[in-house]
């Protein structure tokens, strides 16, 4: 073997150095992980991409497998939905802050329910005492959704009930509403939260049992494809899991999981999923990192239309179409100088946007300390309205495809949920997991261990944990929402006056029948209806549920 | 022997299912030697104060983040003296504004730990308290 020449000889070693260097420096980089514990490089290329294929991995708007937005020209033929969570006190109230929002733009409502209701407990109930009106609308019967709704245009502006334990009540009240306003059923519109495998995981507001609350979610699944097809029975919920303490990834795998159950429990009553599964739709959480939130929902997105094809053979393109509302999450708001949130809520709204939601909402710059006042509302639909009208993000599909950091996020993260749900399966299945309580150790765990990375400065939050100022003066800056007792007052008069002035023997009868077939197998909805018209109470219902189903024992292992 | 290490009850008063708090205080208190309780959601005062009892606790953390803060706490010190157990510390942490702070310390609330209170801080005053007593 001859030795190579001189000249080159030293090239080789020239290079050779420069290569250690570049690997000493590379070492010397800030290593950065994400929350969902993906590795990032400080530099992508096409080499990340080697096998990326246009047609296979994203498709074009509107095509499968819908990466980069389910429909053909996104906000450039419709904008997203503005659709600001608000509800307070009594539904006269509401009523008037849903028109005040109305009159400023918004184009779609989210009601908020007081906490007694969202428990299936009336006004009146000592258990509500404290609570009438604290943090969303009290409802108890039918009369409150006709108040509630008056005069603004139920056709034309789409209501989202946040709205689980009581789901069914709610929802059959909100049909009721609007029969009676002379919409007929199959033309409603709306949806409801309707989830409650989220709410043993995080949020709470459970009542019954996991295996009756399912029959009442397939109940309202199965009776509005049946009757209303328009209406969106339920949205799933990644947020609450993930302000629970979950990684990014856990919220799209958990809520993939929980969607599944749904789908299977709905299909044992003979419905294909093509079917049904159209009418389902996603709420997601935004906080933390813009492009890990990116990838996580174009990955999402891609990654529903493929179980969706491959898993339950579906072959009606609106069952694939991964249909959400991403909003900017509490969980990433500070209580420390609060206008820094309005900030957040910007960039939350512009995460949003290039993710290709249907539907937007941000929690507004004072919600770490009240329900938002009007100011802070209409910042957060200001936020909403001048990403479309100002800063060009309803121009162009989809405008971060292509970018080599962002595909490769995309597969990452799509890789990743799959991993994460293929472990769900193995250990049981969800409802197995959240009936033993193992979902939520393992996100009160990540709670936790989140806590501690912002305790130590770890994970930053700028002007909490970092460049914090000692003397705080948040308090003056928030406007907080008083606790009206009088409010209370005039709401449980209002409820006497009603049980006093319905037909009481028909209540009676409605709530026997609705008694009679929660023993049996039949779907309960016509039966909650059948009650929610005669002016039944929430309570009352619930209280006749509970009867048959007794209630939820919470596994408390920590 | 070993040295008795301090009880702590964490409850979650009311209709209020936001529990994150409450968890992760548990699992702080629990990684600072403490024996933890948690009593899971919606407990009524009365359901707390038999835990507590029960339990034979030092010390009891009320999470509250609805708003609720200042009924639920006046009912839960009324509920202590009734029950001539009024020696068990009482603290507070959630979302519970500076300024409802004065009027809780008169009702007897010992400690209030808003959101992002630091654990050592928690864990600290839990400790130096209940040796006081």
């Amino acid at each position: 073997m001859s030795e190579p020449p001189e000249g080159a000889k030293g090239a080789g070693k020239a290079d050779d150095k420069k290569k250690e260097e570049k690997k000493r420096e590379e070492k010397k980089v800030r290593p950065v992980v994400l929350e969902s514990g993906i590795e990032v490089k400080p530099v992508y290329g096409p080499q990340d991409l080697e096998d990326f294929d246009y047609g296979k991995d994203l498709g074009n708007p509107g095509e499968y497998p819908f990466t980069r937005g389910i429909h053909p020209l996104m906000y450039r033929s419709r904008p997203y939905t503005m659709r600001q969570y608000a509800g307070f006190g009594t539904p006269r109230e509401t009523n008037q802050r849903f028109k005040y929002l109305i009159s400023q733009g918004q184009n779609a409502l989210n009601v908020a329910f007081s906490l007694h209701s969202q428990m299936g407990i009336d006004s009146d109930d000592p258990l509500a005492e404290g609570e009438v009106g604290r943090v969303g609308m009290a409802v108890d019967t039918l009369r409150d959704f006709e108040e509630a709704f008056d005069g603004i245009p139920i056709d034309r502006i789409s209501t989202s009930l946040t709205i689980n334990g009581s789901a069914a009540i709610m929802i059959a009240m909100y049909l009721a509403m609007a029969e009676k306003r002379g919409v007929k059923l199959e033309d409603v519109r709306g949806n409801a939260q309707n989830d409650i495998l989220k709410e043993y995981i995080g949020r709470g507001t459970w009542i019954f049992p996991m295996e009756p609350s399912i029959r009442l979610i397939t109940d309202t699944i199965e009776y509005c494809t049946r009757k209303a097809p328009k209406y969106y029975p339920v949205s799933v919920c990644g947020y609450h899991i993930r302000e629970s303490g979950a990684n990014p990834v856990q919220e799209i795998a958990y809520a993939y999981c929980i969607a599944r159950a749904y789908i299977r429990s709905v299909m044992a009553r003979g419905l294909h999923p093509d079917e049904f599964v159209g009418r389902f739709s996603f709420n997601f959480d935004i906080h933390g990192n813009l492009f890990e939130q990116v990838g996580k929902f174009r990955a999402a997105r891609r990654l529903w239309a493929r179980i969706m094809k491959n898993e339950f053979c579906c072959t009606n393109p609106d069952s694939m179409q991964m249909k959400m509302i991403a909003g900017g999450g509490g969980g990433g708001l500070t209580i420390e100088e609060p206008e820094n949130n309005i900030v957040r809520g910007a960039y939350y709204g512009l995460i949003s946007a290039l993710s290709g939601t249907q539907t937007m909402a941000l929690c507004s710059y004072d919600e770490a300390y009240t329900i938002p006042s009007k100011k802070a509302a209409l910042i957060s639909l200001r936020t909403m309205q001048m990403l479309v009208e100002e800063m060009g993000l309803a121009d162009t599909v989809d405008p971060l495809a292509g970018s080599y950091y962002i595909e490769w996020l995309t597969n990452e993260f799509e890789r990743r949920i799959m991993q994460e749900m293929t472990r769900v399966d193995a250990q049981g299945g969800m409802e197995r997991l959240v009936a033993d309580g193992t979902i939520q150790r393992e996100v009160s765990r990540q709670a936790y261990l989140l806590e501690k990375k912002l305790q130590t400065g770890e994970m930053v939050k700028v002007g909490m944990n970092k460049y914090r100022q000692e003397e705080s003066l948040e308090e003056q800056t928030v406007e907080f929402h008083e606790y009206n007792v009088a409010v209370a007052k005039e709401k449980i008069e209002g409820l006497k006056q009603l049980k006093a002035a319905r037909d009481g023997p028909a209540v009676k009868a409605a709530l026997d029948r609705l008694r009679n077939a929660a023993k049996g197998k039949d779907n309960l909805m016509p039966f909650i209806l059948e009650a929610v018209k005669a002016y039944a109470t929430v309570g009352e219902m619930t209280n006749v549920m509970k009867e048959v189903f007794g209630t939820f024992k919470e596994p408390v292992n920590l | 022997m070993p040295e008795k290490r301090i009880r702590v009850l964490i409850a979650k008063p009311g209709l209020d299912g936001h529990d994150v708090g409450a968890k992760v205080v548990a699992h702080a208190l629990r990684d600072a030697g403490m024996e933890v309780v948690y009593t899971g959601l919606h407990q009524t005062v009365e359901q707390i104060l038999a835990t507590a009892l029960q339990e034979d606790v030092d010390v009891i953390g009320l999470s509250i983040l609805s708003g609720a803060h200042l009924p639920i706490a006046e009912r839960l010190m009324a509920g202590l003296k009734a029950e001539k157990a009024d020696d068990i510390m009482v603290v507070l942490g959630g979302n519970i504004p500076r300024r409802d702070h004065d009027r809780l310390r008169a009702m007897g609330v010992a400690g209030i730990f808003p959101t992002s209170s630091r654990f050592e801080k928690i864990a600290d005053f839990i400790k130096e308290k209940v040796k006081v007593q």
